[in-house]
């Protein structure tokens, strides 16, 4: 097809339109730009972050010291290192990482975490947003209040309802499927705690992802509806697209949750036989249970780390998307004006 | 390619509300066609019920010989230009444009082909690579019809195409559009609720009112024969004056003066009418001309059109408003007259606002 007619609007805007003015506001984000932009000068503008400062100081920063240095003594609950712990240096790290107990309790809650949050209460909520995002109002209300109760009630009560359902002799789940003797906990406890966790904290996703879904365009769907893409296309080239920062926000967020979820304990006590064992778990069976307060705080340091690496890792992500596609655009870019210059010369 | 035909068109919501209530209305193939009414007249309603993003009640819609009433939107053979134009912000202008076809499992080496070829035609070339956010607002409605293009519809539909470009692209885009559709000769139906624009693009339109089609004819015939008061208040850049009268001994008693019936109205002797006259149709006269059938009043306001001035007359219990050559600018407060153009004039029903003879 060819047109011969002049284009709506052959103006500069191909230049320096607003397509322009985003890249600019884009490129300015990066680290070139001068930090202080209020204009209030650094020792105002310290003055006012202060007292945030503080209270992240004392509460988050001082407690991370303060265990790893509790990680480089003997320090115990009782005797002799309890009056009067000893420096030991990195010996409760390196026995950590050696640890048959503590590798375990790592895998176990990497699998924990992977097949709860990350995936169980991840696709359970979307899916519980997409499809009751048309339902009645009534509907989602009744909902959302159901879901919710999971996700307010204390953890002991909720985990106190479950022994309930699975108990072994009276529990609600083995009347209903006539399995009279089965010991779900006992039997299959990383199970039960995987779907425990998924049915608690789905409500969460839930909520972030039924808010992400309303920022969906409808003219997108739509369009996607008139090319006759079917609903798993939509999902996958309207939806998904639009929603990815919501995904990578929640999914960072319940990840390190469930990493340092302790209501498991309150479901399996870790048991039987550390089979459930996740790190929370582990830390509180060293340090209080056993008493060896060092140990256990070199434990917790490492825990920290992982959630950092987790975190630095997420936030990567967020960040690639952006700078990737601003790095495609002007790539793309350049190639188009060496292309030109081709056809001139 | 083809012709649309809607027969008894209802869409009836959930809630009663009748969005379209019982449309008639047949487009010709090629033909580029404008529904034009305020906002919630029910013509966006029509359009994407046309393009089957909703569901009709009643009636059927036949695209060529085929009755697609019950058909998804993607089956239909119809693409649609959006009022944001809808292009996915992480897709590139070539994707974006070959995204229907992709839908449709069309290799990739030919959508692209087909892409770049239907975006150089609207001198997107340079812009293959980028994002929708790095273009200005003509070029991302170009791409949005280079996306409706490429898959060779028989049907366009637009929804409301220019209200998002500013004044002056608004313009260029009206010529470009109407040059583009011609050249494609694609059936298009198109959704405004600016009568200029209407005036402007259309081969044929439709006003609609509260989910019905009101007039149906060509941007001359509304303009110059509004079917009803409705219309006729509709159309136009200055709204036509509408003057409530009586047929008395013969002649119209406006109030405060008289005209003389114009002579192809059938009126009898008392009949409640409407006299509607456009302001372009009503010429102006500092001193007394020698027609009888002249309206003498006083100028009550003056407003610059540009090349014209809209004056404003007190005239009996009524204000006129007529279009004056910029020469002719009158002062506030002095004496005007004002005489109807012949055969411009037009009466409606005093009770229903419908023309008198149609």
């Amino acid at each position: 097809m060819t047109l011969t007619s002049k284009p709506a609007d052959a103006e500069p805007t191909a230049v320096g339109g607003p397509g322009a003015t985003d890249v600019e506001r884009a490129q300015k984000r990066g680290p070139g730009r001068d930090p202080d932009v209020v204009g209030l000068g650094r020792g105002r503008a310290s003055l006012f972050v202060a007292p945030a400062l503080v209270l992240v100081g004392v509460f988050l920063v001082f407690p991370a010291l303060w265990t790893l240095y509790l990680g480089l003594l003997d320090y115990s609950l009782t005797g002799a290192s309890a009056q009067s712990p000893t420096f030991i240096g990195a010996q409760n790290y390196t026995d950590a990482l050696s640890d048959p107990a503590f590798t375990k309790a790592l895998y176990l809650t990497l699998l924990y975490v992977g097949f709860s949050a990350v995936i169980g209460q991840n696709i359970l909520g979307f899916l519980l947003a997409w499809y009751f995002r048309t339902a009645p109002r009534a509907v989602r209300t009744t909902l959302n209040v159901l879901v919710l109760l999971a996700w307010i009630l204390p953890g002991s009560v909720v985990a106190f309802l479950w022994q309930a359902l699975l108990d072994r002799r009276d529990g609600i789940l083995n009347t209903v499927l006539q399995t009279t003797g089965v010991a779900w906990t006992n039997d299959h406890p990383m199970a039960v705690i995987v779907i425990f966790n998924i049915w608690r904290g789905a409500a969460f996703s839930m909520l972030l992802y039924a808010a992400a879904l309303n920022t969906v365009p409808t003219s997108h769907l739509e369009v996607a509806r008139m090319a006759g893409a079917r609903p798993w296309q939509q999902l996958r080239d309207v939806v998904l697209p639009t929603v990815r920062r919501h995904v990578l926000t929640n999914t960072l967020l319940i990840t390190l949750w469930t990493f340092n979820d302790f209501t498991p304990f309150l479901l399996t006590g870790g048991g039987p036989n550390h089979e459930s064992e996740t790190l929370p778990v582990y830390i509180y069976s060293t340090a209080i249970l056993h008493g060896d307060l060092g140990y256990g705080s070199a434990i917790s340091l490492l825990l920290l780390l992982a959630n950092l690496v987790i975190a630095v890792f997420y936030i990567r992500l967020l960040r690639g998307g952006d700078d990737g596609s601003l790095k495609a655009q002007q790539r793309a870019e350049r190639k188009a004006r060496r292309a030109e210059r081709a056809v001139a010369t | 390619m083809a012709s649309v035909e809607l027969t008894g068109l209802v869409k009836q919501y959930p809630n009663g509300v009748r969005g379209v209530d019982g449309v008639d209305l047949s487009i010709g193939d090629g033909e580029f066609f404008a529904l034009l009414g305020p906002s919630g007249c029910g013509k966006t309603t029509l359009l994407r019920t046309l393009a089957g993003l909703e569901v009709a009640t009643e009636g059927t819609i036949k695209i060529g010989d085929e009755d697609v009433t019950a058909l998804p939107p993607g089956d239909r053979d119809i693409a649609m230009v959006f009022q944001d134009y809808a292009l996915f912000p992480h897709m590139t202008v070539t994707d974006n444009i070959a995204y229907p076809l992709r839908i449709k499992r069309i290799r990739k080496a030919e959508r692209v082909a087909r892409a770049t070829e239907t975006a150089e035609g609207l001198s997107l070339g340079v812009l293959m690579e980028r994002r929708p956010s790095q273009l200005s607002g003509g070029q991302q409605q170009r791409v949005a019809l280079a996306r409706a293009i490429a898959c060779h519809p028989r049907v366009f539909l637009f929804d409301e195409p220019l209200s998002n470009l500013d004044a002056r692209l608004r313009l260029e885009a009206r010529t470009f559009l109407k040059k583009l559709q011609q050249s494609l000769g694609v059936t298009t139906v198109f959704v405004t609720h600016d009568q200029a624009e209407a005036l402007a693009m259309a081969d044929r339109m439709a006003v609609m009112e509260a989910g019905r089609i009101r007039q149906i004819g060509t941007p001359r015939e509304v303009f110059q024969r509004p079917a009803s008061t409705f219309v006729a208040n509709f159309i136009g850049a200055t709204p036509m004056n509408l003057i409530d009268g009586q047929v008395v001994s013969g002649r119209l008693d406006l109030g405060g003066f008289t005209l003389s019936v114009p002579p192809e109205f059938d009126v009898a002797e008392g009949d409640k009418i409407v006299y509607g006259l456009r302001p372009e149709y009503l010429s102006f006269a500092a001193s007394a001309p020698a027609s009888k059938d002249t309206v003498q009043g006083t100028v009550a306001a003056v407003e610059n059109l540009g090349v014209n001035v809209l004056v404003a007359v007190d005239a009996g219990e009524h204000s006129l408003r007529a279009v004056v050559p910029e020469a002719d600018e009158p002062e506030v407060g002095s004496t005007a007259w004002l005489t109807p153009a012949p055969g411009r004039a037009l009466l409606y029903r005093g009770d229903d606002g419908e023309l008198i003879g149609s």
